[in-house]
């Protein structure tokens, strides 16, 4: 796997950590631009580096030993490294609370025609979920998950990358597939299991997929498309595309033993592929302090050697500078990198959930209002000059219109046809599924009251 | 150890030579392979035939430990044959994502035993990544080797047959091969088959078994089952490495007159009831036997297909002489075993019945 080898070393040397507290958060020095006296594979990061003269012990340091994995300095001190830095990792964002940007800060300039589209998205995205949010409550959908208060995490996100950069989401990222071009009606469809639904009427709503937006099938199982992702991202790696995987989880999900698979595979597999953690403070009634007891998922990429990143998931253009980032390293240099978007769910975690019961109406209101990330965004937009109170107006009826009419022609559009419950199993039906739907087809005859009238025989 | 019956050295070139073998490769002459040269042999063509093929696993750049992957890293590189961490679930989800994206992925669980690891992705993931995508996405291309089976000494973490719990999957192929030439026929067809398959490789025949395998390029059909051993009174249908003792018991029990068929089955999922249908009407009497545990073995879906398909035919209950229901002990190994004689005496008892 070790394809080229690097010369630039990212430093995990820790000793460092030891005797100096070293907190590389944001804002020390760019990884890009050091390099290590070694020019070997970075790999080799068990690698001690010679200590300059600190502490009392000279003597003892100066040995090194050369143990399997590279060489290591020795200590007669009995020191355990901290479970926990003094300070958590510092947030990367941009605007301020108040969507005004923050003087000095660094960013990836968006133009006007990206900004608005980022900003419409995030709109249109919170409409459908507030649609769809009342047409399960109204019994038009069986089911539904929003997706508010993750607005800018999903937009910003997709806004940074590039349409060949392939997607494994969980199933709070929508927006992702919004901002490629996935269409109210199309959503619509599949979460109405009908005959237009890419994947016919297979699965459960919100489980989106799109193989011409190259946003893999949501499977309800989590974490488990993130080992998939570093496989995908091999792949583009071997075939030398300008692309990276992306793939999306949740604070929960981070517990999960396919994220540990995936992270450590990533970095010893030097695949281009950017995990995105929406840690969104929880896990259907759990909260992060009964998920994990690190500072968030952030510092969890060193101890795989992963270069990493908190972002204020909440600020779009912040959101939108570390993907883009992130993107050039992953695939310049051919690494993984985490990035911890620190956010709010908002919404419950499902149709099926009333969070109210395990956290305060106050709090979700708050994070709705006071840390919205839409008006943060449209602030910042509007002091540019590109967006206007008509504009929003006009956005939102229109929006909301096709919203509406989407549903109504979903909801009378028929269901896929019955073959389709026995063809995918395999590329070809195999004699037992042939022979169960020519019985299941006898039995509809006999029995037609116990199935379905809107489902095509 | 050496009181195990049936497990002695014995070479296997009767099972592919014997009668009403139909196959037309058997009868082609190749170079004498055990089977973990055959193997390798499928392996390297494979990733000779397909550049986007890959071979991954634990231990697999030396060679692994079986030797199966011996030559492929040094002549394909180490992009495309290369160890992974250990982890089983790693192994198999990053191979659903290669495969995801158009490759070859062909991975390697050391022992099927450590196979558990990875079933949330074979099942919640490469099972159902075709259907619940609507074909927008499959991953056809993953094929995930292991060795399984009884080898003597194992115990329990390096004897286990596992197939049973692969063959109530809807969505990925299960495949077994009984010998060096049937094994590279067979792992080439997985391979090169649009669906995800598990092929479990019996470790006890890696150095046993011996026979002549053609050199060339040859692929063996998926699902369908090869009568072996032609006969009129009884039907065996097996598998793997329990095939070479149920030939031995077909052999003593022609020698008391009674006249046995024996079916390699191949593939268990989906696997060919035509073909057992056929036989059991002929013979009106089964027994299925495999190394697996007797409850909720694979022999149960087989006995209960062919009881719904020959009811009226069938002379006698159908026998099953499997593996114990205790984890797969060391010391008492030859116990747990379905051996020859347990097969003999329930061919005599079912013949009688």
């Amino acid at each position: 796997m070790a394809l080229r080898l690097r010369s630039s070393l990212s430093k995990s040397n820790f000793l460092n950590i030891l005797l100096r507290h070293n907190n590389l958060g944001f804002g020390t020095a760019s990884h890009t631009t050091r390099v290590s006296q070694n020019p070997i594979s970075r790999f080799c990061n068990t690698m001690a580096e010679k200590l300059s003269s600190v502490g009392e012990h000279e003597d003892a340091n100066a040995q090194v030993m050369d143990f399997p994995g590279g060489k290591v300095a020795f200590t007669p001190e009995i020191k355990f490294i901290s479970e926990s830095s003094k300070e958590r990792v510092p947030c990367y964002r941009v605007l301020d609370d108040n969507g005004k940007l923050i003087t000095n800060s660094h960013f990836v300039q968006v133009s006007e025609e990206v900004a608005v589209k980022m900003y419409s998205d995030m709109v249109t995205l919170q409409i459908m979920d507030n649609i769809f949010y009342e047409a399960q409550r109204q019994g038009r959908l069986s089911f539904y998950a929003t997706t508010i208060g993750e607005e800018a995490i999903n937009i910003a996100s997709a806004a940074a990358l590039s349409p060949q950069d392939v997607i494994f989401p969980q199933y709070r990222e929508p927006g992702v597939l919004l901002w490629r071009g996935f269409t109210l009606q199309e959503f619509a469809n599949q979460c109405f299991g009908n005959k237009s639904d890419n994947g016919k009427g297979r699965q459960m709503p919100v489980h989106y997929g799109s193989n011409k937006l190259n946003y893999f099938t949501v499977s309800a199982t989590i974490a488990t498309q993130l080992p998939n992702a570093v496989g995908a991202a091999y792949s583009l790696k071997m075939d030398k595309k300008d692309a990276c995987a992306v793939t999306y989880f949740g604070d929960g999900g981070s517990s999960e033993g396919d994220f540990h698979a995936a992270l450590n595979f990533a970095a010893v597999m030097e695949a281009p592929v950017l995990f995105i953690c929406r840690n969104n403070g929880w896990a259907i009634s759990t909260p992060t302090s009964d998920q994990f007891r690190s500072d968030g998922l952030v510092v969890k990429g060193r101890a795989y050697g992963i270069r990493s990143i908190r972002v204020d998931g909440n600020d779009a253009l912040a959101m939108y500078s570390a993907v883009h980032t992130a993107r050039e390293m992953a695939i310049s240099e051919e690494r993984p990198i985490l990035i911890e978007a620190l956010t709010y769910r908002v919404g419950h975690h499902s149709t099926s959930d009333d969070s109210t019961r395990y956290r305060s109406a106050d709090e979700i209101e708050w994070w709705n209002k006071a840390r919205n990330p839409l008006s943060r965004f449209r602030t910042w937009i509007e002091s540019n000059g590109w967006w206007s109170d008509e504009e929003e107006s006009d956005l939102r009826s229109r929006i909301k219109k096709e919203m509406l009419e989407a549903l109504r022609v979903a909801e009378k559009t028929e269901k896929p046809n019955l073959e389709n419950m026995f063809s995918d199993v395999y590329d070809v039906p195999p004699l037992n599924l042939r022979e169960q739907e020519r019985q299941v087809r006898q039995t509809i005859k006999s029995h037609p009251q116990d199935y379905p009238s809107d489902v095509p025989l | 150890m050496a009181a195990l019956l049936g497990r002695s050295c014995r070479k296997l070139g009767f099972l592919s030579s014997g009668h009403g073998a139909r196959r037309s490769v058997s009868t082609e002459t190749g170079k004498s392979l055990n089977l973990y040269s055959a193997i390798n042999q499928a392996l390297h063509i494979a990733l000779d035939s397909d550049p986007r093929s890959f071979v991954f696993g634990e231990d697999v750049g030396f060679g692994g430990v079986f030797r199966c992957t011996t030559g492929l890293a040094e002549r394909f590189g180490k992009n495309r044959v290369f160890n992974t961490p250990l982890c089983e679930q790693g192994i198999v989800g990053f191979g659903i994502g290669l495969a995801a994206m158009g490759n070859r992925a062909i991975v390697e669980i050391q022992f099927a035993d450590y196979i558990y690891p990875a079933f949330d992705q074979i099942v919640n993931e490469a099972a159902k990544f075709r259907y619940r995508s609507g074909n927008q996405f499959n991953c056809g291309g993953l094929t995930i080797r292991a060795p399984y089976g009884a080898v003597g000494h194992g115990g329990h973490y390096h004897s286990q047959s596992p197939e049973a719990f692969f063959c109530h999957v809807p969505g990925i192929k299960v495949v077994i091969p009984r010998s060096p030439r049937e094994a590279k026929g067979l792992l080439l067809s997985c391979i090169r088959d649009p669906n995800p398959v598990v092929f479990f490789e019996p470790k006890w025949l890696y150095r046993q078994a011996v026979e002549e395998v053609p050199e060339h390029d040859y692929m063996i059909p998926l699902s369908e089952a090869e009568v072996i051993r032609e006969g009129n009174d009884i039907t065996l249908v097996g598998w793997g490495a329990q095939l070479t003792i149920m030939e031995q018991a077909c052999l003593e029990a022609e020698k008391e007159g009674i006249s046995c068929e024996l079916i390699d089955l191949k593939t268990l999922l989906p696997w060919d009831k035509e073909t057992v249908e056929a036989s059991v009407k002929k013979t009106g009497r089964l027994l299925i036997s495999h190394e697996a545990p007797i409850t909720g073995g694979f022999g149960a879906e087989i006995s209960a297909t062919i009881l719904e398909r020959c009811f009226l035919k069938l002379e006698a209950p159908v026998s099953r002489i499997c593996g114990l229901d205790t984890p797969f002990p060391l010391v008492f190994e030859p116990f747990y075993m379905p051996t020859k004689n347990k097969i003999l005496d329930a061919i005599k008892t079912t013949v009688n019945y």
